[in-house]
């Protein structure tokens, strides 16, 4: 394997004047993207280093309760994002939903991952389990927050066509299947596109790390696509439960529509 | 006394009652009262489709005796905008059955046409017959004539009166018409500042 050639504060620095040189053209263009650009990539340069400290501190310890307190925090965050992005608010059921979504697609996949694929020794080692979750909760949470987005948004914006449709004897479950099935395909629409173009268009951000960092490429395309398969599966099954939760969350023991547990997002 | 086809007691929401409404076999009740006073609020809870206190019977059932969507297709509410969601109308009816809709003045191959090149008063005329078709015992009309004109309003009152003396059958019409009144209406309900009161007993 080749040695991996050392990345020198001078050469961060040297990658920041680009984005400086930009927040600069916008400044003098009046563009007002400027100072938005400079906050972010400082947040993103803060919190990187932080994790990097961390993690390197929770590599030396590995214990299986501080891998798994690390897991859930990750989760919960996940969780509360995608809540956060939601315009149509189920209160804290609706967090519940996509926190708990998260855990059993992600958590469930990653741990599948480690203990019958990958295998490491002992299968929670914070090498192999943490980057794993991250990777999986960063991309399973675009299709759970999607496929929410739209079926709530939707089920508002087609009550009459609901209810017509229970008015008619049909069940709940009858009379959302259709805006349930276009749920389903929207949470699912940019993973199933990821798969599609993988390695023509763009090389996927881990392979290109791993290939950066030295690993031999068909190592990497290996884990790539175990990684893919796993976002799929997650994607999958963190949308349908979402969905489906969320279905319930908003239909009663009488089979009515009860919009009234849905509360816009507050305008800020 | 045997009960009536249908009794609601009680009936209220955060809105709306607490109202009683007794609808006896093979009789139409007029109901009327100012907008806002909470007519299409009362047939929903009479539907079952919004939550409420009280109770539904029907032939002494309780509406809990079902669940929600079988109380639904026995006590049937025509909202007074009829929503669509197949491309056309056939879809809409349980095996394409088209007797109601010979009845309302269509031909049979209004089944095949589109939902989207219906005008407001075809939407209505159609949304009773795909109500009919489900055979509900307890009609629950809101407005049902509003955008028809004399003729095609002439015959959904006929319709209607015919399918309620049919059988042990029952309807609820909501109407601001005072003709439309003496034509249809056995008996009749008004929604004032009283509250729900037979007008006549």
């Amino acid at each position: 394997m080749n040695q991996t050639i050392a990345i020198t504060p001078v050469d961060l620095s040297l990658t920041a004047v680009l984005v400086v040189i930009l927040a600069g053209c916008s400044w003098l263009l009046r563009l007002g993207i400027g100072w938005q650009l400079l906050i972010a990539a400082t947040r993103m340069v803060v919190q990187l280093l932080l994790v990097g400290l961390v993690l390197t501190w929770v590599f030396g310890i590995a214990t299986l309760w501080l891998v798994m307190a690390w897991g859930i925090a990750m989760v919960a965050i996940a969780g509360y994002e995608i809540y956060a992005r939601q315009s149509q608010r189920l209160g804290r059921r609706g967090y519940a939903i996509g926190s708990g979504a998260m855990a059993l697609s992600s958590g469930v996949v990653a741990i599948l991952m480690l203990v019958v694929v990958v295998q490491p020794d002992p299968p929670w080692s914070p090498q192999y389990a943490i980057p794993l979750l991250g990777m999986l909760l960063g991309n399973t949470m675009n299709g759970v927050a999607i496929g929410m987005e739209r079926l709530t948004t939707s089920m508002r914006k087609q009550k009459p066509v609901i209810e017509a449709r229970l008015l008619l004897g049909h069940s709940f479950d009858q009379a959302v299947m259709q805006l349930r099935r276009e749920a389903m395909n929207a949470g699912l629409i940019p993973t199933i596109n990821g798969m599609a173009i993988a390695g023509l268009v763009s090389l996927p951000g881990m392979m290109t790390g791993q290939i950066l960092a030295g690993a031999d490429p068909m190592t990497a395309v290996l884990y790539q696509i175990l990684i893919w398969l796993g976002i799929a599966g997650g994607t999958g099954f963190g949308a349908l439960a979402a969905v489906v939760w969320t279905t319930a969350s908003l239909s009663d023991d009488r089979d009515r529509l009860r919009l009234d547990r849905l509360h816009a997002k507050a305008a800020e | 006394m045997s009960p009536s086809l249908f009794e609601a007691r009680d009936i209220r929401t955060a809105v709306i009652g607490p109202w009683d409404v007794t609808l006896p076999a093979r009789t139409t009740t007029v109901m009327s009262g100012p907008s806002g006073s909470g007519k299409t609020l009362l047939l929903r809870c009479l539907a079952d489709l919004d939550p409420h206190a009280g109770s539904l019977t029907l032939r002494g059932a309780d509406s809990l005796d079902v669940d929600g969507p079988t109380w639904r297709s026995r006590v049937g509410f025509l909202p007074s905008e009829c929503a669509w969601w197949g491309d056309r109308v056939g879809d809409h009816f349980p095996d394409h059955d088209a007797a109601f809709v010979t009845a309302l003045g269509f031909d049979d191959d209004v089944l095949s046409w589109t939902v989207d090149r219906l005008s407001s008063g075809e939407r209505q005329r159609l949304g009773l017959a795909r109500l009919l078709a489900i055979g509900p015992r307890v009609l629950l009309l809101d407005e049902p004539t509003a955008n028809l004109d004399a003729g095609h309003a002439t015959s959904v009152e006929q319709l209607v009166k015919g399918y309620v003396s049919e059988d042990e059958r029952a309807a609820l019409w909501v109407s601001h018409d005072p003709a439309q009144w003496q034509r249809v209406g056995d008996r009749h309900y008004e929604i004032d500042a009283d509250g729900l009161v037979e007008v006549g007993a």
